[in-house]
């Protein structure tokens, strides 16, 4: 009696502790991974968050030849919007401005990937589908000379791919 | 005898006609130190009886308006960086619009003026659709309807919002003529009601390793940026008020992150996801954009605070001088670190320093506003204001910046402005 009066009272405790951590607000409502599935988007680095799915340049170019000549012009040198290739030994040359493209510049591939992605076509983001995505990004490495034209690229080839400007970064201090 | 012969009789804060900031509150000090002769009243008609004096007026609107006489007060500026191609002016979504600064005065910015910088234009959302992700790295992933953020515990800050791109005209060769709403306009304050996103954060359970968030928009092109943990689970604000009303479309409506001290870039509007990482995604706005590139070629990433600035808005480029006499220099300056303590004012291109008088809410991350008194001799002036703030740091000359960053970094122009001023009364940016 006494023993099952005392883990009464120890049930008693540890409900009212559950009940002190439960306290606030809690409106969010759990998010399956389903729900989740469509709006996670973002690739990482080292290829985390890659769809499946593949393509190479030859089959890009088809692909870009439909949804980013308009803007960004033949071989993504000249066209309304931003230069896709070019600028390469622009970068912290003296008295030279550098000429910042995707070949030039940025770090990762994967980079490129996820802004496609999210953000390309202008017009209608988010409609390429996986193999266009890899298509079209394996098509303007070909343009920048980073990868060959029958080069397969997915989830495993693209964090390979060794952009020219990779080590031309440092984490910002107070005083840069 | 003159009408107006201050100049000889007042002791001078600093050179070419600065007054002592605390001029007006002296006691004792008025008209007739100030050396105003009082002229003999002219024979005159009466005063007018204007049209709205004899005769009520119309409908009171729902919601009120500036004076239909204020229609020139509107946001502008745009048309993008330098260097920019100018066939991206062919996507009207991809552009910036600037606060109107030369026209507004105190701290606060009207909503329907605060700056913004779109990247697919602005979203028409449905705050009934709208939903905020909250995963990644944690125990228990969550959405978040509108109607369910608002049912949590609110706070309101003052907070500068500026964009990491702002004044990036001052790295230019040539001084831009683009005037302080041009070179200038992508800094706005505004208070700022919201839910601590770290409340949020907590209800979700984050895991130890998670050091990074993504942050990402609701807009077309999902604006994305990483932000360090550290800073979500210090003060980091999902806002859904602005200046006590819901966010502006413009900057975010419904919701958005608000980074107070950090660029403008990295607090994501339409705030539609946030994932909690072990590192950033080195997403495209922090590689190819918002890095600083050094005269070495190396590029810093991440330039997560907003250095201390100030800038002259009166006078400004926009507004010609009205002839010699008495004027009020008055400006803003902010520091990404908290706030300013001190902003010194120059009439002579920085040869001398005179302290003005700061005004504005004083806490941590809100915009100040300076004013001195300034008799103007109708000469050549070059006028530049210096913040510093409460860390000790002095905002910069264009040249002290150069000599560390170079031309070529584009973003975190906090450099001293100069605006000179003609004996015709216009008023010019130039390189001092």
């Amino acid at each position: 009696m006494r023993s099952r009066l005392i883990s009464l009272a120890l049930m008693l405790t540890l409900t009212a502790t559950v009940a002190l951590a439960d306290q606030g607000p809690h409106f969010g409502r759990p998010a399956t991974p389903d729900e989740i599935s469509s709006w996670d988007i973002d690739v990482s680095p080292d290829g985390t968050g890659l769809p499946p799915g593949s393509g190479t340049a030859r089959l890009g170019e088809t692909v870009y030849a439909q949804k980013c000549l308009a803007c960004h012009g033949a071989n993504g040198e000249h066209g309304p919007s931003t230069p896709l290739v070019g600028g390469r030994g622009t970068i912290g040359v003296p008295g030279v401005r550098p000429v910042k493209t995707f070949g030039s510049f940025w770090p990762y591939a994967t980079s490129f990937f996820a802004y496609v992605r999210r953000a390309m076509p202008y017009d209608k983001p988010k409609s390429l589908t996986n193999d266009e995505l890899y298509a079209v990004t394996a098509y303007v490495l070909r343009l920048n000379g980073l990868v060959g034209a029958d080069d397969v690229i997915n989830a495993l080839t693209l964090p390979k791919v060794r952009m020219p400007n990779r080590d031309g970064f440092r984490p910002w201090a107070r005083g840069d | 005898m003159s009408e107006y012969t201050a100049s000889e009789h007042l002791e001078c804060a600093a050179g070419n006609g600065l007054l002592d900031r605390r001029f007006f509150l002296r006691s004792g000090v008025g008209i007739a130190t100030l050396g105003y002769v009082l002229r003999e009243p002219a024979k005159a008609d009466p005063l007018p009886l204007e049209p709205w004096m004899t005769a009520p007026n119309g409908p009171l609107p729902a919601y009120d308006r500036p004076s239909r006489f204020e229609a020139k007060v509107v946001r502008g500026g745009s048309g993008g960086p330098p260097g920019l191609n100018p066939g991206l002016r062919q996507f009207p979504g991809v552009t910036n619009i600037k606060t109107p600064l030369h026209l507004l005065t105190g701290t606060i910015t009207p909503g329907g003026l605060h700056h913004a910088r779109l990247h697919s234009g602005v979203p028409d959302i449905d705050p009934d659709k709208h939903q905020l992700l909250l995963h990644g790295l944690v125990k228990r992933p969550l959405v978040f309807s509108v109607e369910a953020l608002s049912r949590y515990p609110m706070e309101s800050h003052i907070y500068v919002h500026e964009c990491g791109g702002n004044s990036e005209l001052m790295y230019e060769e040539e001084p831009s003529k683009a005037g302080v709403m041009g070179i200038h306009g992508q800094v706005s304050c505004s208070e700022w009601t919201g839910v601590r996103l770290a409340m949020l954060m907590e209800e979700a359970g984050v895991d130890p390793k998670a050091k990074w968030i993504l942050a990402e928009g609701a807009d077309a092109s999902a604006m994305t940026r990483s932000v360090p943990m550290e800073k979500i689970m210090k003060d980091a604000l999902v806002a859904l008020y602005q200046n006590g009303e819901r966010v502006m479309p413009s900057n975010g409506y419904p919701m958005r992150l608000l980074l107070p001290g950090f660029e403008g870039n990295m607090q994501v509007k339409w705030l539609r996801r946030i994932k909690a990482l072990a590192g950033p995604t080195e997403s495209r706005d922090e590689t190819s954009k918002y890095t600083m590139t050094h005269p070495d070629g190396m590029s810093t990433q991440f330039n997560l605070y907003m250095e201390a600035k100030s800038v002259i808005t009166q006078p400004a480029p926009e507004l010609k001088m009205r002839g010699p006499g008495f004027y009020e220099i008055s400006g803003l300056a902010w520091s990404g670190y908290g706030k300013v303590v001190k902003v010194e004012v120059s009439a002579d291109g920085g040869k001398s320093w005179a302290p003005a008088r700061l005004e504005g809410p004083g806490s941590m991350f809100a915009m100040t506003r300076f004013r001195i008194p300034w008799q103007w001799n109708g000469g050549p002036a070059i006028l530049q204001s210096r913040a510093t703030d409460n860390t000790g740091y002095v905002q910069p000359t264009r040249a002290a910046l150069f000599a560390k960053r170079g031309p070529w970094s584009n973003y975190h122009a906090n450099m001293i402005t100069s605006w000179s001023i003609a004996s015709t009364g216009d008023v010019t940016h130039v390189y001092a």
